[in-house]
């Protein structure tokens, strides 16, 4: 039975990795287009012909394109990103903590929405078209529909400077314990719940509502079960693929689509780190958090196919 | 009422109220006289240094790729920390003296061609050992190193040669330059063991703070550094950190959360709303940093002084005073230099006037609409103040076209680039300084292109000139010069405005740079 699931998640793993290496061609070539050099980026305002010869030669930016493509796709295999151009500071070991707190800021965002959502997507189809139901996509649309920016600016205003219950501002470093990141980080993840809540809500919602139509719901229905149990146990293991699909998409929205809060609460993420080098023209950098942004969104897209897969009994077992 | 009592009794340590006034409110809230006098004392101990407790800035201005080697500092956070660790040779004080600090005293030949920096005993480096002449000369050489890329290499370059002598060192100028001590003062020239030269970003100096986080764009820790050689000045607490918050926003928001204790670049237009939140005191002072609209005088059709003329008439200099800075600045006069600068002389003010302005566009002979550049990033408010100008301009017949350029490489590709352009100055030291950067024919940053050997001949001739009188009207002609024949349209001075929140004590405005010129973190204390 395991042959077919295992030959169809190889597959997909195989083609994310050739997907990936196209990806890091594309981010390649387009760091190459960008206007200026890093040269110019790093001298800014004090740029001078001489400094910008001496500093180019310095940086090796005289090579032929593809040497430089071989040079790093080597690099990066090896588990070399190499170094910053404009701080000089090696990229893997920057790189790692900004992950790491991409990755707990997303991590907790992500255990408070998707359960919330879910939940009231199930809430919302048992009180289908009543004022339950338009309460909750009222409100969850009306969040999604907000700028992020000014959900940020509201919690701060309220829960940083009316009531100081929060700090307004979420800089996390090392030696703080897990309460204290915790509350660090409490105004930020709910801004990003708020963000990601109606998108989940309403699949999930429309998901179950797709299946409720089924005669085997009628069934169930017929049998006298009561409507969360017919929810549970028929509906919602039938609509878990399209779920399971969104939530994926937020996921990755979570990690790789948050420099605007990540600006708003000054957290030291992996956006914030990415618009700051991109200013500076810092190649190398953009490269490596380009990479490792697309990697983080193909993992997540091939972890929802094979779960979509292995949750469909006719996807797992095909004639 | 107690709220009221200590505000009242700071006032008094502070000099601000008389003790008299101060008891007869006092009495007024209904407090005995012994009491009241108790308070008073407890203020004025209070207003003296408090050591101890954790100082915090929330500063605009620092990127994940800042850089600890001092050569490199470019923006605000690297500069206020720079201060926190890093001692300089020679300082600037608030009233434009100059105070002496690793050089215990500074002296010239009569033709201010060669100076001698005397190096002050038993300063220690964060890493034990002593400051030695031969240090504060490595550090000097690095600076004049074209390799270095150091942010001071401008000036340094007219240094011919550098000597260590003992416990003196000794620089030989290729012209002379009656205002080197000055140029010593220049932020970027922090002394390092042996210049720095082994390690450029290793944070060490002689500095009151001892690195001890450097997270770039994210926060910078010092702790208090305990052989500082000047513990009662500065390092008054026995920690401080610059928290990198880029957001305006955000940055009032942790202000008012009382996360930080100070910030940085209020917005002018929300100053008015922060000055009324209990606790929260703005420091607003003006100072050299100025917003400028640039011609280049060498590009047709700006190389007309009749059209330059034109469209410095053009401008109405009140109106946007008030609308873009809110009031929290000064008039420009269209020459770079106002009272912040030693030797500054008065010129009388050049005035909006729509007629002069269409007599002077008539005489030029152009004809259809000038290419105005400008950007979010030239300065805070130059779209707005672009189309101020178009307006006003428009007044005298003057049609300006304006083209919103990306902040996104504005500075590569707009600005001294293009022929005319919005851009902003942090303003020098001294008058030389501002001139020898942007005003010199063969300056890499002449943003107005203006090229006049006259002129060149006379800032050499002010910089070589030792005698106060003459160099003031030296310095007075030469900005009648850039006033009525430069490429420099000018029309206001902006003020920095920081603000601190409560329990900040030992703040002094400074007009030099923000945040009294950097050292905010190391001279303020936290009161008990």
């Amino acid at each position: 039975m395991s042959s077919p699931v295992v030959k169809l998640v190889a597959q997909r793993v195989a083609l994310g990795i050739l997907l990936l290496l196209a990806v890091s061609v594309l981010i390649f070539a387009g760091t190459q287009i960008l206007p200026g050099d890093v040269a110019q980026a790093i001298l800014g305002q004090s740029a001078t012909p001489e400094s910008l010869a001496n500093l180019r030669e310095q940086l090796g930016l005289n090579q032929p394109a593809y040497i430089r493509y071989f040079h790093w796709l080597g690099g990066v295999l090896t588990g070399d990103l190499g170094t910053a151009m404009s701080s000089g500071q090696d990229i893997a070991t920057s790189i790692k903590e900004r992950l790491w707190n991409t990755l707990f800021l997303a991590f907790w965002a992500a255990i408070v929405a998707i359960p919330l959502a879910i939940t009231l997507g199930l809430i919302a189809v048992r009180y289908r078209n009543g004022w339950v139901d338009k309460m909750i996509s009222g409100v969850a649309l009306a969040s999604t529909s907000f700028p992020e920016f000014f959900i940020g600016y509201l919690l701060v205003f309220y829960f940083a400077v009316e009531h100081q219950w929060f700090p307004a501002i979420s800089t996390v470093y090392d030696g703080m314990s897990l309460g204290e990141r915790l509350q660090a980080i409490a105004l930020p993840a709910a801004a990003l719940t708020l963000v990601v809540l109606a998108h989940m809500m309403r699949m999930t919602r429309a998901a179950i509502l797709n299946v409720m139509q089924s005669a085997y719901v009628e069934t169930a229905e017929l049998k006298g079960l009561s409507a969360f149990a017919v929810i549970r146990k028929h509906a919602f293991p039938n609509a878990i693929a399209p779920i399971i699909n969104v939530v994926m998409l937020n996921l990755a929205y979570l990690v790789v689509g948050v420099v605007v809060v990540e600006v708003i609460f000054v957290y030291p993420g992996m956006g914030q780190y990415l618009v700051d080098h991109v200013t500076k023209r810092d190649v190398p950098v953009v490269q490596a958090v380009g990479l490792i942004f697309a990697a983080v969104y193909i993992a997540l897209n091939i972890i929802a196919d094979i779960a979509a897969i292995v949750a469909n009994p006719r996807l797992r077992h095909p004639k | 009422m107690t709220n009221e009592l200590d505000y009242l009794s700071r006032r008094v340590a502070a000099g601000k109220l008389s003790r008299r006034d101060f008891l007869g409110r006092a009495a007024a809230l209904g407090v005995t006289a012994p009491f009241a006098n108790s308070l008073l004392s407890s203020a004025a101990r209070a207003a003296g240094p408090v050591k101890g407790g954790t100082l915090k800035a929330g500063l605009v201005g620092g990127e994940s790729t800042n850089s600890l080697d001092p050569a490199l500092m470019m923006t605000q956070v690297p500069f206020a920390f720079g201060k926190c660790w890093g001692e300089m040779i020679v300082e600037l004080s608030p009233d434009g003296k100059l105070e002496n600090r690793i050089a215990e005293e500074i002296g010239s030949s009569d033709d201010a061609k060669v100076w001698t920096l005397k190096i002050r005993d038993g300063i220690e480096f964060h890493n034990g050992k002593t400051v030695t002449a031969q240090d504060v000369a490595a550090t000097l050489e690095r600076h004049s190193d074209e390799k270095s890329k150091s942010g001071a290499l401008g000036y340094m370059k007219g240094i011919e040669t550098i000597k260590a002598n003992g416990k003196e060192v000794v620089l030989t100028l290729k012209e002379a330059n009656a205002d080197l001590p000055y140029l010593l003062s220049d932020y970027h020239l922090i002394v390092q063991p042996n210049g720095g030269k082994d390690k450029p970003d290793a944070g060490i100096s002689a500095g009151p703070y001892k690195v001890k986080v450097n997270e770039p764009g994210v926060r910078h820790v010092g702790e208090r550094f305990a052989n500082y050689w000047q513990g009662d000045k500065m390092g008054h607490a026995d920690q401080v950190e610059v928290v990198v918050i880029n957001d305006a926003t955000a940055r009032t928001a942790a202000l008012q959360g009382g996360q930080v204790n100070m910030i940085n670049r209020v917005e002018p237009k929300i100053v008015d709303l922060i000055k009324r939140v209990r606790g929260v005191t703005i420091r607003n002072h003006s100072g050299p940093g100025h917003y400028v609209f640039i011609m280049h005088c060498n590009t047709a059709p700006f190389d007309n002084n009749d059209l330059r003329m034109a469209l410095k008439l053009a401008i109405n200099r009140e109106e946007m005073l008030n609308k873009v800075l809110r009031g929290y600045g000064s008039l420009g006069n269209d020459f770079p230099i106002n009272a912040s600068y030693p030797l500054f002389t008065e010129i009388e003010q050049r005035k909006y006037d729509p007629d002069k302005a269409k007599f002077h566009y008539k005489k030029s002979g152009h004809d259809g609409a000038v290419l105005l550049r400008t950007s979010d990033v030239a300065f805070p408010g130059a779209v707005d103040a672009a189309q101020l100008y178009q307006q006003s301009a428009a007044k005298a017949g003057i049609k300006l076209e304006i083209k919103r350029e990306p902040g996104d490489g504005y500075w590569n590709e707009v600005w001294n680039k293009q022929p005319f352009c919005a851009s902003y100055w942090g303003g020098r030291s001294t008058q030389d300084q501002m001139y020898s950067t942007a005003y010199l024919s063969s300056a890499d940053w002449n943003d107005t292109r203006f090229k006049r050997p006259d002129f060149d001949k006379m800032v050499l001739a002010a910089r070589a000139e030792l005698d106060e009188a003459k160099r003031k009207q030296m310095y007075h002609d030469m900005a009648v010069m850039v006033r009525d024949e430069g490429g420099l349209i000018l029309p206001m001075f902006n003020q920095f405005i920081d603000a601190t929140g409560p329990k900040v004590g030992g703040w002094v405005d400074d007009p030099h740079q923000e945040l009294m010129n950097g050292y905010a973190l190391a001279k303020c204390w936290m009161e008990a």
